[in-house]
């Protein structure tokens, strides 16, 4: 039993539907990427998965829970989080403020998890006085990644995380969420850098046209010759 | 000694009550900042509801005053107030549930809550005016004067008085209070921090479970304790008249926007740099240059930039150079 089973998502934003019995599972502990050309409705079935859209047809379980009726806010709380590609930061809040927020669902001491979050982002607990919106864009997505994971999710939903940041800064981020997912924590992740994300994925979504094109390993996706032609650039 | 005059002229009629007027409007900017931040409209029924609560205020003044209840040497509305600030907190949520939370659950774009804002604002008129009456009333009891002008004179031998009143040091002080508490409360509570990310970030606010129905809430309810707290002082340090709130409305738009809407620092800021600015130009400043100049240099004429009929005018001309040179204003808060 997979820990999230997304099936045959059907909906759209308006009258016309993006996703076309668009097909998503993630393992516990897995790293699962969906890939695919602009327009492919990638974000689209993300944001699916996590209730801002509402679906025709298909449902969302979580450990084996239909979910498909809960708001975003209800999907935090059963244990999901979700990084935003964009605007996905409190700006005028200092890094610290932004992981409270983060953990606001929370009645215990999240202390712990705040030590857990600048053990993985050292840069954040150097900068932690400092307002979000003053760091540099791969410092904001780590204060945007450890926000999320103040709430201790159990899968954890990344939108583009790497858009806008230095190929270096990339290569950190990829693994860092490595690291993420070594913990235990499933991850769902949208990327535009489609070969670096599926070296780094357990498994491989390939959408075109909001449904399933491919799906197989990360390894196994960057070695078909036709996903390589199609998606990969050769 | 014609120079010390010239500075206790220049304390008593510019820089004294320039303080305590930019101490009232600076409370009234930031209950529009507050709203502007968070429900993201200019609100302006703000000036009648800061007619509407020092009504109240007053009224339950008149009630103590007859209970015999006092606070002494200060005024006894002070002790009114805190009852004054929770019946008026009681009518902007009742208005909120009513009128904006409409607007807000359709997602109106931020025009059409002003508008509704403007019909709220000619209701509290009608409200307060049918409770209170269109007169100016003054309430202020307790001692009067802290320094006057007379012990002044005896004590110092300067030709020029010096007169601080009660009301005006209360007015700084009580604001100093209000305003170290909205900062605790919006950079220490959790509550004010989810205030703050909501601003900041409303979609992720949301995504983080933090209510939006509670947090315009306690912003209404600030905004209602800013506003009866700023108009309780202006009507001590003034007088109460119902005309006079509406009137206030634009410096303190003035002030808001001067400092940068929805920042709370840029409020207060601003709205010293309105009570200044109106105050100083208004001024005629023939008795402080007689001072200082030699001899029988001293002017004829006034020296005055604007006369006092005008003093709207220059929040209004400030208003315009800010919108025009510095849109986001002096602290960067959000264009209009």
């Amino acid at each position: 039993m997979s820990f999230l089973l997304a099936e045959n998502m059907t909906g759209g934003y308006g009258a016309a539907d993006i996703l076309h019995g668009c097909t998503l599972r993630v393992d516990k502990g897995q790293i699962v990427v969906i890939v695919g050309p602009n327009g492919a409705g990638k974000s689209t079935a993300m944001k699916a998965v996590f209730g801002m859209l509402n679906l025709r047809g298909g449902h969302v379980l979580l450990d084996g829970e239909d979910i498909t009726a809960l708001s975003p806010q209800a999907r935090v709380a059963k244990g999901m989080g979700f990084v935003p590609q964009t605007n996905n930061v409190f700006p005028s809040m200092s890094v610290e403020e932004n992981l409270e927020m983060g953990a606001f669902l929370r009645d215990d001491d999240f202390a712990t998890t705040m030590e857990q979050v600048y053990h993985l982002f050292p840069i954040l607990k150097e900068k932690r006085h400092q307002p979000a919106g003053e760091l540099s864009g791969g410092q904001r997505q780590q204060v945007a990644v450890g926000r999320a994971l103040m709430t201790q999710p159990k899968l954890l939903m990344l939108d583009e995380p790497t858009a806008g940041v230095s190929p270096i800064v990339m290569d950190e981020l990829f693994d860092r969420i490595i690291e993420v997912a070594r913990t235990g924590i499933s991850i769902l992740m949208v990327e535009q850098n489609a070969r670096q994300a599926l070296e780094i994925a357990d498994m491989g979504y390939v959408l075109v046209q909001g449904s399933n094109r491919f799906t197989d390993t990360g390894a196994a996706l960057m070695a078909d010759p036709e996903v390589r032609r199609t998606f990969l650039g050769g | 000694m014609d120079f010390l005059n010239a500075i206790v002229a220049l304390m008593n009629y510019v820089i004294i009550p320039a303080s305590s007027y930019g101490a009232q409007l600076a409370l009234g900017a930031l209950g529009v900042t507050l709203i502007y931040g968070i429900l993201r409209f200019s609100n302006f029924a703000h000036g009648d509801t800061m007619a509407f609560g020092s009504g109240i205020t007053i009224l339950l003044t008149w009630g103590l005053q007859a209970l015999g209840v006092g606070l002494g040497q200060l005024p006894t509305a002070l002790l009114a107030l805190p009852f004054g600030i929770a019946l008026t907190a009681a009518l902007v949520l009742v208005t909120d549930r009513a009128v904006y939370r409409f607007y807000r659950k359709k997602k109106s774009a931020p025009v059409i809550l002003v508008m509704a804002s403007v019909g709220v604002m000619f209701i509290m008129n009608g409200i307060t005016r049918f409770m209170i009456g269109v007169d100016e009333i003054r309430f202020d009891d307790g001692l009067r004067f802290i320094i006057s002008a007379k012990e002044f004179k005896a004590a110092t031998g300067l030709d020029e008085a010096l007169a601080l009143r009660s009301t005006q040091v209360i007015t700084v002080v009580t604001a100093l209070l209000v305003v170290w508490a909205l900062f605790w409360f919006l950079n220490r509570t959790r509550t004010g921090k989810s205030m703050r990310a909501f601003s900041d970030n409303e979609d992720l606010a949301l995504l983080s479970g933090i209510n939006p129905e509670k947090v315009v809430a306690v912003t209404w309810i600030l905004a209602a304790a800013l506003a009866t707290t700023a108009g309780t002082l202006y009507g001590l340090d003034k007088a109460f008249k119902a005309f006079n709130y509406f009137q206030l409305l634009l410096p303190i738009f003035a002030a808001a926007i001067v400092g940068g809407l929805g920042n709370p620092l840029g409020a207060i800021a601003g709205g010293f740099i309105i009570a200044f600015s109106e105050v100083a130009v208004t001024y005629d400043f023939r008795k402080v240059v007689g001072y200082l100049m030699p001899g029988d240099w001293s002017p004829d004429g006034p020296i005055q930039l604007l006369s006092t009929e005008y003093k709207f005018a220059v929040s209004f001309a400030i208003l315009i150079i800010v919108l025009l040179f510095k849109p986001t204003g002096l602290f960067k808060g959000k264009s209009v």
